[in-house]
């Protein structure tokens, strides 16, 4: 309630600047003034006026006061309670006043854990009504401010636009912001697991076995940091995943554009939808219970050794899953191809598998590539069907028919469980989520710049 | 001249055509009679139909799934709407260009050897450039591109275009060819090169242009046809509808009382 009140304070306000202004700028106008604005521009220019600076006070508010107030308490409590120098110390006894302050008491806690226990509600409850009067007086001073200034002179429509002008780059700078944020955790993460692992060695080691010793003389106690193999192994799937998922996606595409009834049509697609909004964890279902077994019993009656995790199951269901992917993209690509051509082509006498074959396709490949190279992208990053079906032991081969790793199936495994964030192990996850970074991100550039090469190729 | 286009062998004939498109009839009971080595133009106000039976003698309006087309039409004598007439080839022979220039986003010599290749019309590569050489003279475009025709189809003027698409129309060696309002997108100097063409060409098939300018329909046709709310209003020696005509509404459209 209490924190839901500053926002619902704060719309009220910004509703009656637009209600006061507009009326006011109406009145001017019934006046016989002529507005330089449209009284909705006078509204709207006050609204935001008043929402955006409050909004940012609010946000601060809520967002320092903790901090402020954890201050507070910390300088209010008897020098012999604490070493100020221990910060473990420092933030369990802050936790246990946080527990008492929340009415949850354990055992018998001394007096003066319960005097700053009750000085930290005091102090929350202080700084939530002095949050509302700050509202409300900032909202008043800007309202009367905005009411003072109204004129038939005033450009209130450049003013609002100016604003949501600021509000949509603020937009696309959260998104870039944000990426950066990644990018730096991934990277103070990746530069400690360098530290003690050699780049080279990371790049081009054959050996992945990413053990810590918990005795010194351990056997094998180093482990190896070698990701060569976690590499092959997202390669093999990925390759396996697209041999099943281009040829089928295209073929589909092309189909349903060119050649499907319009009632089949009207059937198919939605389905294909449905597939692309399958769970990835119920794919991976599908292809331990499924795939896995039926592959096995098939190798084994060629004769051929099929592991029970192989690259080949997780393979074959993630280019299932690409599939309605795919199809989506080349199906753009080629409906966007102008029905001149298709009829030109049919004009000439071509059929329309020709049509399709010499004019359509080759119109529409732009489009098809960059749908196959994102496929790529999903693969690679693809994580839930690998983790249940392609294995977790790191063996350095090409053979579809083996068990094989990947790299986000070492993610997680290397996050699972008690995890420290200063020996090796943990941290080589962050490198190698730098790396599937990085390759992605290298693929994605590659598929734009394809895209935009050739997209003028038929205006 | 008029006396020869009267008493000539037709090599069009449509009787009694009616389209519907869905519940919509477009055409009404349309009868025409298209000389070969001649131009027939057909002109009338927008959507009166002339585009839609143009598209009929080629089987275009097959690729439009609501249209219906009902009558006959007889090219040689031959019903091409007889089941055992294959549009694919039908269209081989009454070749196509459309009302904006649609080149294929491919190099120029593959544009014009684009109808040769499908249907097989060349042995080897030597026959194939002699056959897109020729298509590009007739075309009047040999001169302007005989030095890049690797370069893309699409980066040409729209003139050029234009009469690129009729050298890759021409290629094919169709035995009619049916024209859109191909100058329609264009500016006065390219509509004068390819008017000069369309008259080059009826010497040696029979052209059918659909016209919106009724000058256009008087410098290159012998023929006339005029269309008004799908019904075929008036056809005639073209000196006869611009200067003689027997219908009012013909009279009416020529002098821009309507349209």
């Amino acid at each position: 309630m209490l924190t839901t009140l500053p926002f619902v304070l704060l719309l009220m306000g910004a509703l009656l600047a637009y209600v006061i202004n507009r009326r006011a700028a109406v009145s001017l106008r019934a006046g016989g003034a002529a507005l330089h604005s449209s009284p909705g521009y006078h509204g709207l220019f006050a609204g935001l006026a008043v929402i955006i600076p409050v909004m940012v006070i609010t946000l601060l508010w809520m967002f320092l006061d903790g901090a402020v107030i954890e201050r507070m308490i910390l300088a209010g409590l008897p020098a012999q309670a604490f070493d100020g120098d221990d910060a473990g110390a420092v933030s369990l006894i802050l936790t246990e006043i946080q527990s008492l302050a929340g009415g949850r008491v354990f055992g018998e806690p001394e007096p003066w854990k319960q005097e700053a226990a009750d000085r930290l509600n005091a102090l929350h409850s202080a700084s939530g009504i002095l949050l509302i009067a700050v509202i409300v007086v900032v909202s008043i001073a800007i309202l009367a401010l905005r009411r003072a200034r109204l004129s038939p002179e005033m450009r209130a429509r450049q003013g609002s636009e100016r604003l949501i002008h600021g509000l949509m780059v603020f937009c696309s700078v959260v998104a870039i912001l944000t990426t950066i944020g990644i990018v730096s955790a991934l990277l103070f993460e990746t530069i400690k697991f360098l530290n003690k692992v050699p780049l080279t060695e990371f790049l081009f080691g054959l050996n992945w076995e990413p053990q810590i010793p918990i005795r010194e003389d351990q056997v094998a106690a180093s482990g190896a940091f070698g990701w060569i193999p976690v590499l092959i192994g997202t390669l093999v799937v990925t390759v396996v995943a697209l041999t099943v998922a281009v040829p089928t996606g295209l073929f589909a595409a092309v189909y349903l554009n060119e050649f499907a009834h319009q009632k089949f049509r009207a059937f198919a697609k939605p389905i294909l939808e449905i597939l692309a909004g399958v769970p990835t964890v119920v794919y991976g279902f599908f292809a331990i219970l499924v795939i896995a077994p039926a592959l096995r019993s098939f190798g084994a009656g060629l004769g051929l050794d099929v592991a029970p995790n192989s690259a080949l199951a997780a393979g074959v269901v993630m280019g299932v899953m690409l599939i309605p992917f795919i199809t989506s993209f080349a199906d753009d690509a080629i409906s966007a191809v102008p029905q001149s051509l298709r009829d030109g082509a049919l004009a000439l006498g071509s059929t329309r598998g020709e049509a399709m074959t010499n004019v359509l396709f080759p119109a529409a490949i732009p489009g098809i590539v960059g749908g196959v190279l994102l496929a790529v992208s999903r693969a690679i990053g693809e994580t839930m069907i690998v983790v249940m079906a392609a294995g977790l032991i790191a063996r350095l081969t090409l053979n579809p028919l083996d068990s094989v790793t990947t790299v986000t199936v070492q993610i997680v495994t290397l996050l699972i469980g008690d995890t420290s964030f200063d020996n090796p192990k943990t941290l080589a996850a962050f490198a190698l989520g730098m790396m599937l970074f990085l390759v992605t991100l290298g693929i994605n550039i590659l598929a734009i710049r394809i895209v935009h090469k050739y997209r003028e190729a038929y205006d | 001249m008029e006396t020869a286009a009267e008493t000539a062998a037709p090599k069009i004939t449509a009787k009694n055509v009616d389209v519907f498109y869905a519940d919509t009839q477009a055409l009404h009971n349309v009868s025409v009679d298209i000389p070969d080595r001649q131009v027939t133009a057909f002109i009338g106000p927008s959507g009166c139909g002339k585009s839609t039976f143009l598209r009929c003698i080629n089987r275009m309006n097959d690729t439009i799934p609501i249209c219906r087309v009902s009558g006959d039409i007889t090219l040689d004598g031959q019903d091409i709407y007889d089941p055992n007439v294959d549009p694919v080839q039908l269209r081989a022979q009454v070749g196509m260009v459309f009302q904006k220039p649609n080149p294929f986003p491919k190099s120029i010599f593959d544009n014009v050897a684009y109808g040769p290749r499908i249907h097989g019309l060349s042995k080897d590569r030597a026959e194939l450039e002699g056959i897109v050489e020729k298509a590009l003279r007739r075309a009047a475009l040999w001169d302007e591109v005989k030095d890049r025709l690797d370069t893309p189809g699409t980066g040409l003027s729209g003139g050029q275009q234009q009469r690129l698409c009729i050298a890759r129309a021409i290629a094919t060696r169709p035995e009619v060819l049916l024209m859109d309002e191909p100058c329609s997108a264009l500016d006065p100097i390219a509509t004068a090169q390819i008017e000069e063409l369309i008259q080059d060409l009826s010497s040696r098939f029979s052209v059918v242009i659909v016209t919106h300018s009724m000058q256009q329909a008087a410098r290159v046709s012998q023929r006339t046809a005029f269309f008004h709310l799908g019904n075929l209003v008036e056809f005639g020696n073209t000196d006869d509808i611009f200067t003689r005509p027997s219908d009012s509404r013909t009279e009416a459209y020529i002098t821009g009382r309507i349209g």
